[in-house]
């Protein structure tokens, strides 16, 4: 089968980031070039999107080598809605770079790697092949090695040592892990390793297998082990948090998504109640750090920790309903949390300080971005019409379908405590007193709000268009609650 | 400190071309025998090396004046290239092909576009080695 057009995510960003690294000099075109090839993948991504509604699962045989023997690619609906909302929020988040991460940034290779870090994302959401999952999660890993480094502040240096030597760690999991698939399946083509757990049986050997999957993966997510988390998002440029932030624990989730629902699915009792419990754990942890600190980076990159916890949920309850609430969840939480980084970012920016106790009435001085504040809250919180309410309501519903009280009662709880951590930050920070004297107000640049209301934009239409997207969500449950219409999309006849 | 390295610059003036040639012949024979653009990649930046540590880093430059980081982005684009050239001929992503040609001196020769596709890994490898490996001794 013949569909080039869905290698373009992965190769594009690449080979644009490459002839960007021979334009050093030149910043403008720089942005320009990296602004223009975003917009795009986005254009592609969506094109993409509508071609599986119309012709099925799409596949590219590199080489023309077939499945199982050769490398593929594969774009069902789950994988192009993650790759569009990624391509949308990069785009955004490079308008903020603009303004924001300064021109000793920008000649030090920042474009380029955000291209390469965009190309190892869509490529880990495409491949349909775990080894070449593994490679893209590298080229991800590496640019953003580079991206979180960048700069050499001294805590950025002391939390990248924390970051890198635990994806090291946890890449050198993912490849004895794989070891260990391949020698006892002989395969890692997805869909192969689907058919070949199902004939042979998932017993002892293969889900203790796919524990060592899980582990691995959750590290990615920060599903529980997510205690490098908060600190290493909290010290790179606002840009390039809110990057991570939005997009990094979302490949986690989509490889955790993709081996349970796909290839390990036959012992739920086992892996889905040990990734409920966990999901479970996330939301409690994650919670109590939202509320604990005074540094509005902290609790954004905390209230990161408790979306994961909350779209794990779905995965645990693991029925048609809770994962269409996972996927709308996933959507919603790209778009609202590049927002909380952004606006996180911008306030420090104003202020020159962190904890929001030492911040008061920005609302006085920057009435728009005090309101961005409150959109933000409330998309978080899940308020209707905003876009976080329906992700929100399916997996509430297929929690209490399947009768998993408890996730459903962790799942809203910690809703509430988003709020209360985020009404904090509005209540102490943007309203009260006014502590910045006219005189002394440092302007808003317009590169700073307008991708903040583009994102504001975005989660409001995510919201309002729930129906408009609701096609594209349910097209991508059922793949992942029927693994037999990716399997015979990939090994079928041609 | 000046260490007195006659030795190791005499024998180095030799072993490069020794090393030079390997390299090559390890990038040819690839594809289908062990070799090809990594490992050839590997060989001939660890001449590039042999001369940086022999004479020093600016007598290097002056006779090697390359970018390395360019050099590397280059084998990128040249990879990736051949990969997205397959586009144009409307067959999958990476697709590679050969013939055989009757060139003047080598008689009847296997010409592959995979060997573009090499070339460009092979720049790739010595670009990135060098750089990690200047970058190091850049280091204090």
């Amino acid at each position: 089968m013949m569909n080039n057009i869905i290698v373009l995510p992965l190769i594009i960003p690449i080979m644009v980031g490459v002839i960007l690294v021979f334009l050093r000099p030149y910043v403008k075109t720089q942005r320009v070039i990296s602004l223009v090839t975003m917009l795009g993948m986005v254009g592609i991504s969506l094109y993409i999107l509508n071609k599986i509604q119309t012709d099925g699962i799409l596949r590219l045989d590199f080489g023309g080598w077939e499945p199982p023997f050769g490398i593929l690619f594969v774009a069902d609906s789950f994988a192009m809605l993650f790759v569009l909302i990624a391509n949308i929020v990069t785009a955004i988040c490079l308008i903020y770079a603009f303004s924001s991460i300064g021109e000793s940034h920008e000649k030090m290779f920042f474009y380029p790697f955000v291209l390469f870090l965009i190309a190892g994302v869509n490529g880990s959401f495409l491949t349909g092949d775990l080894f070449n999952l593994f490679v893209c999660f590298e080229v991800m890993l590496l640019a953003s090695y580079v991206l979180i480094t960048l700069g050499g502040k001294k805590a950025q240096l002391r939390e990248s040592i924390k970051y890198v030597v635990i994806n090291i760690l946890s890449s050198w999991f993912f490849l004895v892990a794989l070891a260990y698939l391949y020698g006892t399946l002989g395969t890692l083509n997805m869909a192969h390793l689907s058919e070949r757990v199902a004939e042979a049986g998932q017993g002892p050997l293969l889900t203790t297998i796919s524990i060592l999957f899980l582990i691995v993966f959750s590290l990615k997510a920060g599903l529980l082990l997510f205690f490098w988390l908060p600190g290493s998002y909290s010290v790179p440029p606002t840009a390039i948090a809110a990057l991570f932030g939005a997009l990094l624990t979302k490949v986690g989730i989509y490889a955790l998504f993709r081996t349970f629902t796909l290839i390990f699915y036959h012992e739920p009792s086992i892996t889905h109640t040990l990734i409920g419990i966990m999901a479970g754990v996330t939301l409690v942890v994650g919670s109590i750090g939202a509320i604990a600190y005074q540094d509005v980076r902290l609790i954004s990159s905390y209230n990161v920790v408790i979306a994961v916890g909350f779209i794990l949920v779905g995965l645990a309850v693991a029925t048609q309903t809770s994962f269409e609430g996972s996927i709308y969840y996933v959507m919603h939480d790209m778009i609202a949390k590049a927002m909380l980084f952004l606006i996180a970012g911008t306030m420090i920016a104003l202020t020159g300080k962190t904890k929001i106790d030492e911040m008061s009435g920005l609302i006085r001085n920057y009435p728009l971005f005090g309101w961005m504040v409150f959109v933000v809250t409330c998309s978080l919180a899940g308020i209707p019409p905003l876009s976080g309410f329906v992700g929100k309501l399916l997996v509430g519903e297929a929690a209490i379908e399947s009768g998993s009280y408890v996730l459903l009662a962790l799942a809203f709880i910690s809703s509430i405590v988003v709020l209360y951590s985020l009404l904090r930050i509005f209540l102490n920070s943007i309203f009260g007193e006014t502590i910045i004297s006219p005189e002394d107000e440092v302007p808003l640049k317009k590169g700073m709000i307008v991708p903040i209301i583009l994102l504001a934009i975005g989660t409001v239409f995510l919201g309002l268009g729930a129906e408009f997207i609701s096609g594209y969500v349910s097209d991508a449950a059922r793949t992942l609650s029927n693994p037999s219409v990716y399997i015979e999309a990939v090994l079928g006849g041609n | 400190m000046k260490i007195n390295d006659v030795i190791l610059r005499t024998v180095t003036r030799i072993v490069v071309f020794i090393i030079l040639t390997f390299g090559v012949y390890l990038f040819l024979s690839g594809h289908n025998t062990p070799g090809g653009g990594f490992i050839g990649g590997l060989v001939l930046a660890s001449a590039i090396v042999l001369l940086y540590l022999s004479n020093d880093i600016e007598k290097v430059q002056k006779s090697l004046p390359l970018d390395f980081k360019l050099v590397a982005a280059s084998g990128v684009l040249l990879a990736t290239g051949t990969g997205l050239g397959s586009l144009l001929f409307g067959v999958p992503f990476m697709s590679q092909t050969f013939a055989y040609f009757d060139l003047p001196v080598f008689g009847k020769t296997e010409l592959t576009t995979v060997t573009i596709f090499e070339a460009g890994v092979a720049l790739a490898v010595v670009g990135v080695v060098v750089t990690i490996i200047l970058s190091i001794s850049e280091d204090e």
